[in-house]
């Protein structure tokens, strides 16, 4: 074992770091009401080769792997960017790479930056579950008529093509007879209504009226899309998780440096020792939240179910020390951690969405239980 | 010690719910189910009816407009209101500055301002906070000094609530700069729509325009707007906190936002079943009640107690704390019980200042409207009216002695 960065590792993290510091500020949030992802500097990420970074050379990347993907999301968390990099490049590619076939062509022009894709695999009743699955695919001619909603599709506002998955036998939480559907931004019979998280990254609900497709939308093999959309998303929870590092990191730093100039009674808030103590439990949750990312990502190499399961303790250990640490940098802020003018508040609302994506803190525990059985409370077995 | 309860409160009780389901106007009901902050025009227009009836300000004394109600019939008065989904009166004219004439103010004062207060005429900031003086109020820099018979008043206020609605703001100033901090300060009330007053809306997180900066340029008071004695506004200004702190439990609130919680979890679908009925869930929320049972009768025992008894000032401080706590949960867990939309934004449809752009909204009605951004707002309730971490200050000096 190695905790430390590669040279090349480390030169990502801080060419990204140095990348978002330049370019990327709140009032940047504010730039289009529609389209927060500003094409422009997407461009830019893509010419950085940032959207390969987290692939090898054989998966249609650049030699990386998924802690090159942590360290680009944890970068994207630290300055709050609202760009699609997890959605697309990770959530999305990695789900493709699964499913195996044909699917693996797609990749190159989501790597070049030429095109955006959102996987669409969640569902209201599923709160955040992609297994859970009640849109429904029927055989019409060569092809399938899909009919069905799905909901909170991270980047879905501004991709230019879904992953939708849809059932195509068996019920709602089967593992078989889910298949994955390609579907174009334009595609007669996809509605879409946008929204915002909020901390400011876009979204959308989809209604799939009718929607015709022929048999070449189908991605990877008919009716076992299931374990390819739980691998995409393990690790898109898993880059997700360093987004929250990363903004947990800032956060705390922020209200850090806060208390040692803000003066009241006649002193600095840092020399009152309940926020010390305070201050300390936030690194301890910071601390613990790093290790565990790493578990997480150790975790993604294995067995589907030791994925799995390492993947779910860390979104709940992550999730609930995030919003403990987004909360109380508001706290110690006082008022002016409550404005939208100051950073800390973005950083718990990107807290509290992270914590919330693919499930609640209670989802993966359950999650969690449920994959553990007699395993020892350990993810070196 | 006699714990029966007083079967004439259930008469009470109905009494209040059916005046309320006769006279609350549904559109006004339509939007507290959202829980936004109360429309201006809702809010005026509900404390005319309430005080048609003579229900605006059952807490005043009754020399000064109050009710003559037992504080049992007060609490569920108070309780009625909040499940009904009535507009959220005016608290800093009601709860705040409303006692403070009636105890300090002089007879001219009283009527002139009582009354407005009670008829929605008017609303009033609560002019405390600065920059540099918002946990150590008593370093407040706004000075006043008196030029002839007016006061000329300069200096700035921040996170005043509201302030863009107010006809009037109550302000901590100091007047004498050679006595000690606590001792120099003065309360004035001060006309919003003066010269030399400028109000400038601060955007919070949740998109809302509550908050205010307000500075003060040459601004004259006449000295008639002095409440009680110069230098004793620190006194006058503990004894609104106090109430502030009492109010601010705010027990019937997160009992009508439990219902709404429980509403909520009973639509939701988890796994195929109500996700009121998830074990985790289910426990969670019952969890958040019993907390709740056990502020109501603190609450209550507060109501109960003489009001001249000193310790209530640091007791105050107990129900704040947890009554805040309660507040961010109950709002919380509403949030998570909406699912994937409880990180959704939705701004409120109604409010002027939300830019039109930022209407992106989730497909969602009713009471789920509002739910992600109230969570995130109720961060504040830790740290208006003295900050959790204060009154923890207060609680260990004043109870414990420490
Ligand atoms: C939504 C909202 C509405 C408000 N409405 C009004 C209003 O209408 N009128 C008005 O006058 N004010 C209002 N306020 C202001 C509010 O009362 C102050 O924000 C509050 O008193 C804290 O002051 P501050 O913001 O300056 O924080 P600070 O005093 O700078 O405190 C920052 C942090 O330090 C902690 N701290 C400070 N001193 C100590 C200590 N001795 N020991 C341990 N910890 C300490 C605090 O608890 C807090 O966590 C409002 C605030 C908010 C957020």
């Amino acid at each position: 074992m190695d905790f430390n960065h590669t040279g090349e590792q480390a030169a990502l993290a801080d060419s990204v770091r140095r990348f978002c510091d330049d370019n990327i500020d709140l009032a940047s949030h504010r730039r289009d009401g529609r389209s927060p992802s500003d094409t422009r500097l997407w461009r830019q990420i893509a010419d950085l080769g940032w959207l390969g970074a987290g692939l090898s050379e054989e998966e249609g990347g650049f030699g990386g792997g998924p802690v090159e993907s942590a360290i680009i999301a944890e970068a994207f968390g630290r300055s709050l960017a609202v760009e699609p990099y997890v959605s697309s490049a990770v959530l999305s590619v990695r789900t493709l790479l699964a499913s195996g076939g044909s699917a693996a062509s797609l990749i190159e022009s989501i790597v070049s930056g030429e095109r955006t894709v959102a996987l669409a695999c969640c569902e209201p009743e599923g709160r955040g579950d992609p297994s859970h699955v009640s849109a429904r695919a029927e055989r019409k001619g060569g092809g399938y008529r899909l009919s069905g909603r799905k909901s909170l599709v991270l980047g879905g506002a501004n991709a230019d093509f879904h992953l939708v998955s849809a059932r195509t036998s068996g019920d709602v939480r089967d593992d078989d007879g889910v298949t994955l559907f390609r579907i174009e931004r334009a595609h007669p019979g996809l509605r879409r209504q946008d929204y915002r998280l909020v901390d400011r990254r876009m979204a959308c609900d989809l209604w799939l009226d009718d929607l015709e497709v022929g048999a070449d939308a189908v991605v990877g093999e008919p009716d076992q899309a299931s374990g390819a959309i739980r691998e995409g998303v393990d690790h898109g929870i898993a880059a997700i998780c360093a987004d929250s590092l990363g903004a947990m990191d800032r956060a705390l730093w922020i209200t850090r440096d806060y208390l040692k100039t803000r003066k009241q009674f006649g002193q600095t808030l840092s020399s009152f020792q309940a926020l010390q103590h305070r201050m300390a439990d936030m690194l301890v949750e910071l601390e613990l939240s790093r290790s565990m990312l790493y578990a997480a990502l150790a975790a993604l190499a294995l067995g589907a179910d030791k994925r799995s399961r390492g993947v779910s303790a860390a979104k709940a250990v992550i999730g609930k020390a995030g919003i403990f640490i987004g909360q109380q940098a508001i706290q110690l802020h006082g008022g002016i951690g409550m404005t939208e003018e100051y950073a800390v508040g973005h950083y718990y609302k990107r807290l509290l969405a992270n914590a919330s994506l693919f499930g609640s803190i209670d989802a993966h525990i359950e999650r969690y239980a449920a994959l553990s059985g007699g395993e020892p409370a350990s993810v070196l077995f | 010690m006699d714990f029966t309860i007083d079967p004439a409160i259930h008469d009470f009780r109905r009494m209040v719910r059916s005046f309320i389901q006769e006279n609350l106007p549904e559109e006004m009901r339509r939007r507290g189910e959202r829980d936004f902050d109360s429309k201006e025009s809702d809010v005026r227009g509900w404390m005319r009816i309430l005080n048609a009836r003579g229900w605006a300000t059952p807490n005043w004394p009754e020399a000064c407009g109050g009710v003559n109600w037992s504080p049992l019939q007060k609490f569920v008065f108070q309780q009625e209101l909040r499940r009904a989904r009535a507009p959220v009166l005016d608290r800093v004219g009601t709860d705040l500055i409303g006692p403070v004439l009636c105890e300090f103010g002089t007879d001219a004062q009283r009527a002139r301002f009582l009354p407005r207060i009670q008829n929605g005429e008017d609303w009033w900031g609560q002019g405390f906070s600065e920059p540099d003086a918002g946990s150590d109020l008593a370093s407040l820099k706004t000075r006043a000094d008196l030029v002839g018979d007016a006061y000329v008043v300069n200096g700035q206020k921040i996170w005043t609530t509201c302030a863009q609605y107010a006809q009037w703001i109550f302000a901590l100033v100091r007047t004498d700069f050679s006595a000690k901090p606590q001792k120099g300060i003065s309360f004035l009330l001060i006309d919003a729509t003066s010269p030399g007053v400028t109000r400038r809306p601060i955007e919070s997180i949740d998109g809302g325009f509550t908050l205010n900066e307000v500075f003060f340029d040459n601004v004259e008071v006449p000295i008639e707007n002095l409440v009680g004695e110069a230098g004793k506004g620190w006194d006058y200004a503990k004894f609104l906190l106090t109430h502030e702190r009492t109010s601010s439990a705010e027990a019937p609130h997160t009992q009508r936002d439990i219902e709404q919680l429980k509403l909520l979890a009973s639509n939701a679908i988890k796994g195929g079943r109500p996700l009121l009925e998830d074990p985790v869930f289910r426990s969670k929320v019952a969890a958040l009640e019993i907390d709740v049972i056990a502020l109501e009768w603190a609450v209550l025992r507060i109501l109960h107690a003489d009001p001249d008894d000193p310790s209530l000032n640091s007791v105050a401080s107990i129900l704040k704390m947890r009554g805040n706590v309660q507040r961010q949960i109950v709002a919380e867990l509403a949030a998570e019980a909406l699912g994937d939309y409880g990180i959704a934004m939705f701004l409120d449809p109604d409010d002027p200042d939300v830019r039109a752009e930022d209407h992106l909204a989730p497909p969602l009605e009713g009471e789920a409207v509002g739910v992600s951004a109230r969570a995130i707002f109720r961060r504040a309730t830790s740290i208006y009216g003295g900050a959790a971490e204060v009154q923890r200050n207060i609680i260990a000096k004043q109870i414990l002695g420490l």
